[in-house]
């Protein structure tokens, strides 16, 4: 499935570099005050990330459609979990049964 | 006509002794250890059952204490659930069945596949051990804060039992999904595999999917009662509401996970009872996985009366309404393959008949219940029981055994008694509507769930159903026996005594271990019930 | 008609001579590859989903309680954490390049790179360690002994709970990875692995490249949430 793609170590040291860099800037984002962004900068970084591991380190984007879609599907499924579950909360007070 | 003989080398013959079995990697052998784990475990859930009908035989709760009878209705529905339906089909058909219809020697993983029914019986062993030393009362759905701050019984081992075995299921729908993907026979294409495939397959996708949220949810419960975390209790910060989202996110998808293997053997059942294929092959694939996928978008509606938001339960009931529709295509379709068929009356065919009757049922006052308006009156009333049981019990538990007895001519190379069979498809039908029908009026009575005693005017009701679920048990035993005895007196069943297209009939009954004497290159659709069709005899 | 039975068939797909490394039920060296590496993924979906619960629980907690997370959150250590998510990105980097090494038949740099990782997890773990312990003694784990300032000590509890929670999850799932990496050393070092058949390195890379993505979410989440003054 992949064995024929045998990457450069250097592409590997390449998204090392990029990991490390990311470390950096999110712990630096932290101790600035960007309000609710904070929250947003800290999981983009972090979903770079896992995206760059995933693609290049679990060799994801040389892979066979049908690996692309577990993957995919998973953070999918993750999504309609977390998604569904907040919309719930989330629209607690909007309309109650009493119409209060 | 020559006399049908055994073949003189198959799986079961292959090696004797205990350790042949407990260390077979054989998926054939795995099918029986499954076998005859989710019997025992059945057996111990409907023993429950009868205690629970006898209390309720009377008004007054006098067999039992209101304790006892919370633990024996909690043990009764995780037993059934977790140790019966949800592991049954795929485990003892499934693995049996899945690499044969595809033409493969075995599993993806067979050591894994080992692995799973162990770790099955580990966490039935813990479940059994909470039971022996006092029970658990929570019911099998552990809501929270009683089930994390205020039961004193033994929450954590059951819970633990529950959360080892779920990898069991995992497991096994990990191996089915690789399996299906990878290991098809030459000419095997998706098209062409049996419905009971595409059924087995979109299981194993919610087993992969849906299992680990309730394995954590179990930990959090586990957590929260061991060191007194507060997720889910209101004193501490919690909210109960939460731990529901988790637990139905992953039983709502666990009722299809019981339902779709059973959909599956009820379209090889209808093809074969009917010599037909089945109508709209490609609709009732699609529909498998559309069931898959959109049981996973609909547990809210579990909790109309648990404080969720009046949004939320719009969405939830509009979805529920939508999962509907690839039941209904599959009920529609199958009545289509009976119509101008060969309907045949043998017994796997009269187990598919009540299927079809009684799931529709079931279906149907599903559809009553996604209503919210009318959901808020008959949740958690035996009208709840009733639905889900016609479900579980008229579909799943008839199709399991319309499948046991279609595939036991395979499994073991013997038929069985077909008089007694019948008798027993009757006597369960029978105890099944006389049990369960009372309860849809019961509860639309008013009479709630898991309650020990009731009023006065709802014991004829309940009288009916209690004898009817002795009826039941009966039903329940003789196919025991007469199963038993064809395995050592029964007529030889030869490689395929009804006549089916299947991959699994063109191998000896039973069949060698690695399943084909030469890898199958498949060139006809499933089901082409065509005399054109040069099959293996 | 019968088959001959066990003697013809165990010729079916069997690699010619050599102990190849293909298992009887495969037909081919390419499709034992195609199912290990999908099975890994399909048991790593329900490591995410396993995991994502613990995260939606996070979720809701610090969108009702954002005060007290914030608050209990600089109570953590940032340096053990960083340094933590440094030794564990690192570690990937390794399991790659053992990867890379068992691919390319470098058996010598395959068990080098291999023992590395392994050297890298347990720093994290030792680390975890640590804080786990200063932890006990600070008074953050929840329940009799727990302490915190009186405005938020019981929302704080929960981020503690779920602090407690998802990192010993995530080490629990560490520590399963360093028996694994002990067993791929064992079979690099009997010679099992080749250049042809790898598998068993390439499905372990993916697990712990999975638990290291587990914490690249985890670090800022749980230390991260508010450090400016």
């Amino acid at each position: 499935m992949m064995s024929e793609h045998i990457l450069p170590k250097r592409l590997y040291y390449t998204v090392f570099g990029l990991l490390m860099l990311c470390t950096y800037l999110t712990v630096q984002a932290a101790f600035i005050d960007l309000g609710v962004l904070n929250t947003v900068v800290a999981l983009a970084i972090a979903v770079f990330k896992a995206t760059i591991v995933v693609l290049f380190f679990m060799h994801v984007k040389y892979s066979t459609r049908l690996t692309w879609a577990v993957v995919l599907g998973s953070i999918f499924w993750l999504g309609i979990l977390i998604v569904l579950t907040l919309s719930d909360y989330l629209t607690r007070r909007w309309l109650t049964y009493g119409g209060a | 006509m020559p006399t049908v003989l055994l073949p003189p080398r198959h799986y079961l013959n292959n090696g004797y002794g205990i350790r042949s079995w407990l260390l077979t990697r054989d998926h054939k052998r795995i099918a029986l250890l499954y076998l005859a784990a989710v019997t025992f475990f059945f057996f111990v859930g409907g023993a429950f059952a009868v205690w629970i009908r006898l209390d309720l035989a009377t008004p007054a709760g006098d067999l039992v204490s209101d304790e006892t009878y919370n633990k024996l209705f909690t043990m009764h529905g995780v037993m059934m659930v977790f140790f019966f339906l949800i592991p049954a089909i795929p485990s003892v058909l499934g693995n049996f069945l899945v690499p044969i219809m595809i033409g493969a020697k075995d599993l993806a993983f067979p050591k894994l596949n080992l692995a799973s029914w162990y770790i099955y019986m580990l966490g039935g062993a813990f479940t059994l051990y909470a039971l022996v030393s006092g029970g658990v009362d929570t019911g099998w759905t552990f809501y929270t804060p009683f089930s994390t701050a205020s039961s004193t019984t033994n929450v954590i081992p059951t819970a633990l039992g529950i959360f080892i075995t779920g990898f069991s299921s995992i497991l096994t729908g990990l191996n089915f999904i690789v399996t299906i993907h990878r290991m098809r026979a030459p000419g095997m294409t998706w098209f062409r595999l049996p419905l009971f495939i595409w059924s087995t397959y979109a299981t194993s996708l919610i087993n992969v999917l849906g299992t680990p949220v309730i394995a954590i949810t179990i930990l959090l419960v586990a957590a929260e009662r061991l060191f007194q975390f507060g997720f889910f209790n209101p004193a501490l910060g919690g909210d109960p509401v939460l731990f529901q989202h988790l637990f139905w996110f992953y039983s709502h998808p666990a009722v299809y996970i019981m339902v779709l293997p059973a959909m599956g053997v009820v379209s090889e059942l209808v093809a074969a009872g009917c010599r037909k294929p089945v109508f709209g092959y490609s609709f009732v694939a699609f529909a498998s996985l559309a069931i898959a996928v959109l049981g996973f978008l609909v547990w809210g509606h579990h909790m109309f009366v648990a404080g969720e938001s009046v949004y939320s339960a719009l969405i939830f009931s509009i979805l529920s309404f939508m999962v509907a529709i690839p039941s209904a295509v599959k009920v529609f379709n199958w009545t289509a393959t009976m119509y101008r068929g060969a309907v045949s009356w043998e017994t796997p065919m009269l187990y598919a008949y009540g299927f079809i009757g009684l799931f529709t049922i079931g279906g149907l006052t599903g559809l009553f219940l996604a209503a919210i308006a009318v959901d808020v009156h008959v949740t958690d009333t035996y009208f709840i029981v009733a639905h889900f049981h016609y479900i579980m019990v008229g579909g799943t538990i008839m199709a399991y055994l319309g499948g046991v007895h279609y595939w036991w001519p395979k499994i073991s190379g013997r038929l069985y008694n077909e008089g007694l069979a019948k008798l027993s498809a009757g006597i369960i039908f029978i105890g099944f509507n006389l049990t369960f029908f009372p309860q849809f009026v019961l509860g639309y009575l008013g009479m709630p769930r898991r309650y020990h005693a009731y009023p006065e005017e709802f014991q004829v009701l309940n009288v009916l159903s209690s004898a009817g679920a002795s009826i039941l048990g009966v039903g329940y035993l003789i196919p025991m026996v007469y199963l038993m005895w064809s395995l050592r007196y029964g007529r030889a069943a030869g490689s395929n005594p009804w006549g089916a297209v299947g991959l699994e009939w063109t191998t000896t009954s039973p069949p060698p271990t690695e399943n084909f004497s030469q890898t199958p290159v498949v060139t006809w659709n499933a089901y082409e019930y065509s005399p054109k069709v040069d099959h293996v005899a | 008609m019968s088959p001959d039975g066990a003697a013809q068939a165990s010729h079916i797909g069997e690699v010619s001579g050599h102990h190849s490394g293909l298992a009887h039920q495969f037909d081919s060296l390419a499709q034992q590859r195609e199912a290990a590496t999908l099975g890994m993924w399909c048991f790593l979906v329900t490591e995410v989903l396993f995991f994502g619960g613990l995260f939606l629980t996070y979720a809701l907690y610090r969108g009702w309680y954002s005060g007290a997370f914030t608050a209990a959150s600089r109570e953590l250590l940032i340096w053990p954490g960083t340094i933590n998510t440094v030794v564990l990105i690192t570690s990937s980097l390794t399991m790659a390049l053992a990867v890379h090494a068992a691919q390319t038949g470098d058996r010598r740099s395959l068990i080098l790179f291999l023992a590395v990782t392994m050297l890298l997890g347990s720093v994290f773990l030792g680390i975890k360690g640590f804080e786990y312990y200063e932890g006990f003694l600070e008074g953050h784990f929840p329940g009799p002994r727990f302490q915190f300032e009186a405005e938020h000590f019981r929302e704080a509890q929960i981020f503690f709970s779920l602090y407690y929670l998802m990192t010993g999850l995530h080490a629990i799932h560490m520590i399963i990875g360093l028996g694994v990496m002990a067993v791929m050393v064992w079979m690099s070092w009997r010679g099992t692995i080749t250049a042809e058949y790898y598998n068993p390195i390439e499905v372990s890379g993916l697990y712990w490249h999975f638990v290291d993505i587990v914490w690249i979410f985890l670090f800022p989440l749980l230390y991260l949430i508010g450090r400016h003054a």
